[in-house]
C-alpha cells in the first residue's frame, strides 16, 4: 500500500472524458447467501473515464467490478454495459464479456498455452478472427507491453510482472472498449509493480475507459479522474483525486487515508 | 565506523563443488553408505537381491524347452541336473502358446478343418491373419493419438478403426459396420442442415435422436438388403471361439478407449448446475463404484438375458465390453473430477472473462489442464481395467486365465502352474509397463514450467 512515485510526465492529450455513457449501474444490490455484500450501488461511468476504486478488504470493491462482466451475479437493480443490459440471457453475457477486458490479481493466464496462444485464443474462438491476423494483433500488443521476445514461452517461465503484462495484452487483443483491473499489482514484488503500472498508464494515455481496484494511491492521484471509496458494501465517497486525497469529507475516508498514507 | 558496517566490493564467482559431492563416488556415499545403519541395510539388501535373483534366474534359464508333456520334462531334468526342482518346464508354453494368445480363434477361418500345424493347401491368408492385422491396425491407429510427431493423416485410420475392428474380428458382411458408421454421418449432416433453420439446441437433439432411430430400426435391415444385392464379406467367427490374451487386449482396448470420453462427460455432469443431470451422474458413478466388477459381469452373462425380449441374440463379448466400459468409466469420472477440482477457480474466470462459452472453455482451457493433472490416475485406471479383463474367466470366457485350467485338464500338462502364470505375467507386464512409461513420457512432455 505504498505510494509509488510515478516519475515520468503523463501525456494527457488523449485522456478525454466523453459524454457517451460506458457503464450505468442503478440501485444494484448483491447478497452472498444472507450476507448483503453490495448495497444500493449507483454509478455512471462515461467513455474515457479512469476510475480508481479504493477501500479496505471486504468492502465489496472487487465484487463490484466482477459484477460488471457477470463473473458474479447481482440480484437486484440494473447494470448496463456499453448499451447491453446484463441479464440472465447468456448471449448478452458473452457479448459483454467479449467487449470488456479484465485483469486479475493472480493473472489467470492459461499455463498450458504459450504466451502467443494465450493472446490469440479468444480472438480466434470468440471473434472468429483468422489465425494469422490474430497472431499479428497479438504481437502488436505484446510489443506494446514490451515483451514480444517472450511470445513462444509458457506463462510459468515468466516473472510475475511479465505475466501480468501478458494478461493485459491478452485482454487488449479482444479490442475491448472498457478495461477492468482487479488489484492488478497486489500479488507482485515491489520491483515489478512499476512495470505493470507503466503499462496501465500507457493504456490510460490512449484514452481507454478503465476501472481499477487498487491500493496504488500514486496511480490514483496521477492517472485517475475520479476516486471512489467503498466500505461495507457501499460507496462512501467519490471525488476528483486532488480533492479526495487533500480534502476527504467522510470520517471513514479520513481514517482509511491516514492509515495507508500516514507513514 | 561501527562494527556492523560492511560493503562488498566485488561479487564472489561460482566455485566447483568438492569431489565428495559429485561423481559416482559422491553418489554412492550419499545414497548407499551415508551412515553405519544405511551401510548395513545396503549390504543386507544386496544379499537379498542376489539370493532371489540366483534362484529365479537358474529356474528360468536352466530349463527344458523340448518336451511334449510334464513327465517328459521331468525325465529330461533328472537326466540333466539330477533333480526335478528348481527348473522351469517351458515345453508347455512352446506347445500351447498359440492357444494362450488366440484362444480357439480359428487360424484359417475360411478353412475350418485346417490347423496351425496342418495349413490348408490352397494358399490364401497366413494363419491368424485377421487378429494380427487388427492388432497392427490398432498400433497404427493409436500412434497419432499418442504421439504428436506421427503423421496426422493416420487419424483417418483411427476414425475407421472402431468399425474395422469388429468386422475383422467377427467377420461377416462389411455392410453392417458400414451402416453403423453411416449413423454418424447421418447425425453430422442432420446437424449441418438443421443448424441454420432450427437453432443449435434443436439441431443437437435431432443429430442425436435420428442416428439412434437409424441404428435401432433401419441400419440392420438396410445392411441385409444391400448385402443381398452386393455381398461383400469375410468368414464369420463365433464369439465363443474368442479367447486368450487376444481377448484381454480386445476387452481392454474397448474399455479404455470408450471409458475415457464417457468418464469426461460423467465428471462434467457431476459438476453441472442442472440438478437432474448432476444426480443422474452421481447415482451412476456411486452405484457402479459400489458394486464389484465380478457382480456386473455375472449380470452381463446371466441376468441381462432375463430383461431382454426373448429371442434377442445379444453377444456375450459385447455385453462384457459394455459392463467393463461402464465400470471403468465410473472410476475415470472420479479421477477426472479430481483433476477438475485441482484447477484454480481463476482458470474458469479467465476463460469466462474473455467471452468463451461453456463448451469452448471446457475444451480449450479446463479439460486440457484437468486431464494433464489426472494422467497418473487415468493411466492407473487403464492398467487396472486391463488386468481386470482376466475376471471374465469366471463367467466362462476362455481368456488366458481360463485357458490355464483347460491346459491342465490335458493329462500331458496336468500339474503345470508356474510356467503358465509366469508367461501370462510377462504378457501383462509388458503391456502395463508400456502404459506406465507412456504416462511418464506424457507428463514430461506436457510440463510447461511450474505455476
Amino acid at each position: 500500500m505504498s505510494e509509488l512515485a510515478i516519475e515520468r510526465e503523463i501525456d494527457r492529450s488523449k485522456m478525454q472524458v466523453s459524454d457517451e455513457v460506458a457503464i450505468e449501474i442503478t440501485n444494484m444490490n448483491k447478497w452472498y447467501g444472507a450476507f448483503h455484500v453490495l448495497r444500493d450501488i449507483n454509478l455512471t461511468v462515461n467513455q474515457g473515464e479512469r476510475i480508481v476504486i479504493a477501500g479496505p478488504s471486504g468492502s465489496g470493491k472487487s465484487t463490484l467490478i466482477r459484477c460488471l462482466n457477470a463473473l458474479e451475479e447481482h440480484q437486484q437493480g440494473r447494470i448496463v454495459v456499453d448499451g447491453t443490459e446484463l441479464s440472465n440471457d447468456l448471449k448478452n453475457i458473452d457479448k459483454i464479456r467479449s467487449e470488456v477486458g479484465m485483469v486479475f490479481q493472480h493473472f489467470n493466464l492459461f499455463p498450458h498455452l504459450t504466451i502467443l496462444e494465450n493472446c490469440t485464443l479468444a480472438p480466434i474462438w470468440v471473434r472468429k478472427t483468422p489465425k494469422k491476423e490474430a497472431e499479428e494483433r497479438a504481437m502488436h500488443f505484446l510489443e506494446k507491453v514490451k515483451i514480444p521476445e517472450q511470445a513462444d514461452k509458457y506463462p510459468g517461465q515468466l516473472s510475475g510482472g511479465q505475466q501480468q503484462r501478458v494478461a493485459i495484452a491478452r485482454s487488449l487483443c479482444m479490442m475491448p472498449r472498457i478495461m477492468l483491473f482487479d488489484e492488478p499489482t497486489s500479488a507482485l514484488d515491489p520491483e515489478m509493480i512499476k512495470e505493470v503500472l507503466d503499462t496501465m498508464i500507457e493504456l490510460a494515455e490512449e484514452g481507454m475507459t478503465m476501472l481499477c481496484v487498487t491500493h496504488e494511491m500514486g496511480f490514483a492521484r496521477q492517472v485517475a479522474n475520479r476516486v471512489i471509496f467503498m466500505d461495507a458494501g457501499q460507496i462512501v465517497e467519490q471525488n476528483e483525486p486532488e480533492e479526495f486525497f487533500n480534502n476527504p469529507q467522510s470520517e471513514r475516508t479520513k481514517l482509511f487515508l491516514s492509515q495507508i498514507l500516514g507513514h | 565506523m561501527s562494527d556492523v558496517s560492511f560493503v562488498r566490493t566485488e561479487m564472489l564467482p561460482e566455485k566447483e563443488p568438492p569431489a565428495s559431492e559429485v561423481g559416482i563416488l559422491g553418489w554412492i556415499r550419499h545414497n548407499l553408505f551415508s551412515s553405519w545403519l544405511n551401510a548395513i541395510l545396503t549390504l543386507a539388501a544386496l544379499y537379498l537381491i542376489y539370493y532371489a535373483l540366483s534362484n529365479i534366474l537358474s529356474w528360468t534359464f536352466e530349463s527344458v524347452w523340448n518336451a511334449n508333456s510334464l513327465s517328459e520334462c521331468r525325465e529330461i531334468m533328472m537326466a540333466t541336473w539330477g533333480d526335478t526342482h528348481g527348473h522351469a518346464c517351458w515345453g508347455v508354453i512352446k506347445d500351447r502358446w498359440l492357444q494362450l494368445l488366440y484362444g480357439f480363434y480359428p487360424p484359417y477361418p475360411a478353412h475350418p478343418d485346417a490347423t496351425w500345424s496342418n495349413p490348408p493347401e490352397t494358399g490364401g491368408w497366413p494363419a491368424y491373419f485377421r487378429p494380427n492385422l487388427t492388432f497392427i491396425l490398432l498400433l497404427v491407429s493409436i500412434a497419432p493419438v499418442l504421439f504428436t510427431k506421427a503423421p496426422r493423416k493416420l487419424l483417418f485410420v483411427t476414425a475407421a478403426y472402431p468399425f474395422l475392428l469388429p468386422w475383422l474380428m467377427w467377420g461377416g458382411s462389411i455392410w453392417g459396420p458400414l451402416m453403423v458408421a453411416a449413423g454418424f454421418a447421418i447425425g453430422y449432416f442432420v446437424y449441418k442442415l438443421a443448424l441454420p433453420a432450427a437453432g443449435s439446441l434443436t439441431a443437437l437433439i435431432l443429430a442425436i435422436v435420428l442416428p439412434i432411430l437409424w441404428w435401432l430400426f433401419a441400419s440392420g435391415p438396410v445392411a441385409v438388403a444391400i448385402d443381398s444385392v452386393i455381398p461383400i464379406g469375410i468368414e464369420p467367427v463365433q464369439s465363443r471361439d474368442f479367447g486368450g490374451f487376444m481377448l484381454a487386449i480386445l476387452l481392454g482396448v474397448v474399455a479404455i478407449g470408450v471409458s475415457l470420453p464417457i468418464g469426461i462427460v460423467l465428471a462434467l455432469g457431476r459438476q453441472s448446475d442442472l440438478m437432474i443431470v448432476k444426480y443422474l451422474c452421481v447415482g451412476f458413478i456411486e452405484f457402479i463404484r459400489g458394486v464389484p466388477l465380478i457382480t456386473l459381469l455375472f449380470v452381463a452373462s446371466l441376468l441381462l438375458n432375463l430383461f431382454l425380449p426373448p429371442g434377442t441374440n445379444f453377444d456375450i463379448i459385447l455385453r462384457v465390453m459394455i459392463m467393463m466400459t461402464l465400470f471403468s468409466a465410473a472410476y475415470m469420472a472420479e479421477v477426472i473430477r479430481g483433476g477438475l477440482a485441482a484447477l484454480p477457480r481463476g482458470q474458469y474466470e479467465g476463460a469466462d472473462s474473455l467471452g468463451l462459452n461453456y463448451w469452448q472453455a471446457q475444451r480449450l482451457i479446463i479439460m486440457p489442464q484437468a486431464l494433464k493433472i489426472s494422467i497418473p490416475g487415468i493411466v492407473s485406471t487403464f492398467i487396472g481395467i486391463f488386468k481386470d479383463t482376466t475376471l471374465v474367466s469366471i463367467i466362462g470366457l476362455f481368456d488366458v486365465i481360463g485357458l490355464t485350467n483347460g491346459i491342465r485338464a490335458d493329462t500331458a500338462w496336468n500339474g503345470v502352474y508356474w510356467e503358465l502364470f509366469a508367461f501370462i505375467g510377462v504378457l501383462f507386464f509388458v503391456v502395463c509397463f508400456s502404459m506406465s512409461r507412456y504416462s511418464m513420457y506424457l507428463e514430461r512432455k506436457l510440463q510447461t514450467g511450474h505455476r
